[in-house]
């Protein structure tokens, strides 16, 4: 009985599943940390590790939100409310730090796609793979993983080289989640400028959106801001120009 | 009013996507270019008018400022609904285009925010 009102009231139930995460997590980053790792980096990397779990237990493509009593976590963690709250950290940035960054912001996001695009696509030749169209879909994936297989589709490229792409965004996604805390020292991510950069060269929203979450909050909006527009570049950028520049180079 | 805000928020976001697409369809691309930043782009610009006519109260402003405090939960709810599986066990290929990735973006993080600092400067030397 207890099971079917946590399924049913699955919302509610994800919200408390979450609080307590941050409790222990923010306990965890004092007593065991002395507050040198973030609450919210452990509380991330410790959602990504229930993922996993979720994943092994059910066999299935949500991470933890496919065990029955955590459905709700695929509402609470779903594109809806994320960007509903990524669109309120807005609220009280500073818009001169806006003006100020607005076309090196613009300029990183072009950046951005062309380098993971290049990376990922050195990487399928070192792999053997000589189409063009494989070649550009696995580049359009290491951009982000909604990249790849929109890139994939509209070129037509076998249904193993666009999940190669999903999983080389997965990865890319993650990564900057995990990494962004440990690494912002060094990149100097400080400041709304830098944010704004960060957001627009890395690209993936969820990795943007937990990385700055757990650098700093008040970075947030100016990252997210520049990493919104990625996306929708590469999915511009990578099945026309980019794709016709690898098919001049493979021939 | 707290639902004011909300609601503000609400509008802020339906317009952006909505733009978004327009702005997808418009280039050509079947996704959303943008909209959550145009979105985002609104609300600094709606939030920043200090006319009269349109005022936020301070409780219409902790409608939005309680989203904005749930966003790191929600993160937390966004990564434990992660693919990690797929992530950890697609082979080397994506493994290492996505650490790649990742590698050179952050390298490049420096370089590019020097520059706009380093514009920064030369504004005020003008």
């Amino acid at each position: 009985m207890l099971t079917e009102l946590l399924i049913n009231k699955g919302l509610v139930t994800a919200f408390l599943f979450v609080g307590l995460i941050t409790w222990f997590s923010y306990w965890l980053s004092k007593n065991l940390t002395r507050g040198h790792v973030h609450g919210s980096a452990i509380a991330i990397a410790m959602g990504l590790g229930l993922a996993y779990l979720g994943g092994v237990y059910t066999g299935g493509n949500n991470g933890l939100a496919d065990v029955a009593i955590f459905s709700g976590v695929a509402l609470l963690g779903g594109s809806m409310l994320r960007d509903f709250a990524i669109i309120a950290t807005a609220f009280g940035a500073d818009m001169t730090a806006i003006k100020k960054a607005g076309w090196v912001g613009a300029m990183s996001v072009v950046i951005g796609v062309v380098l993971s695009f290049v990376v990922g696509a050195m990487v399928a030749v070192a792999f053997g793979y000589n189409d063009a169209i494989s070649i550009t879909t696995i580049g359009a994936g290491a951009a982000t993983y909604i990249v790849g297989p929109v890139t994939g589709t509209a070129l037509g490229a076998s249904s193993e080289v666009v999940a190669l792409s999903i999983a080389a965004g997965l990865v890319k996604s993650i990564l900057v989640m995990i990494c962004t805390p440990l690494v912002a020292k060094y990149i100097g991510l400080n400041n709304p400028q830098s944010a704004m950069v960060y957001g627009g060269l890395m690209g993936t929203t969820s990795g943007v959106a937990g990385g700055l979450a757990a650098t700093d909050p008040k970075l947030v909006p100016y990252g997210a801001m520049t990493a919104t527009f990625y996306t929708g570049v590469g999915c511009l950028l990578a099945p026309s120009i980019l794709f016709f520049i690898v098919r001049y180079l493979v021939g | 009013m707290i639902v004011y805000g909300v609601a503000l928020l609400s509008f802020c976001m339906l317009f952006g996507v909505y733009a978004g697409n327009l702005l997808g369809e418009l280039l050509g691309v079947s996704a959303n270019v943008g909209g959550v930043g145009i979105a985002m782009l609104l609300l600094i610009v709606l939030s920043n008018l200090s006319n009269k006519k349109f005022h936020l109260s301070s409780a219409s402003e902790s409608g939005i400022y309680f989203w904005s405090a749930m966003y790191i939960p929600i993160v937390v709810a966004m990564a434990a609904k992660q693919n990690v599986i797929a992530a950890v066990s697609s082979g080397w290929l994506a493994v290492i285009a996505g650490v790649l990735a990742v590698a050179v973006s952050f390298a490049v993080i420096p370089l590019i925010s020097r520059f706009s600092v380093d514009h920064h400067i030369d504004q005020y030397v003008e």
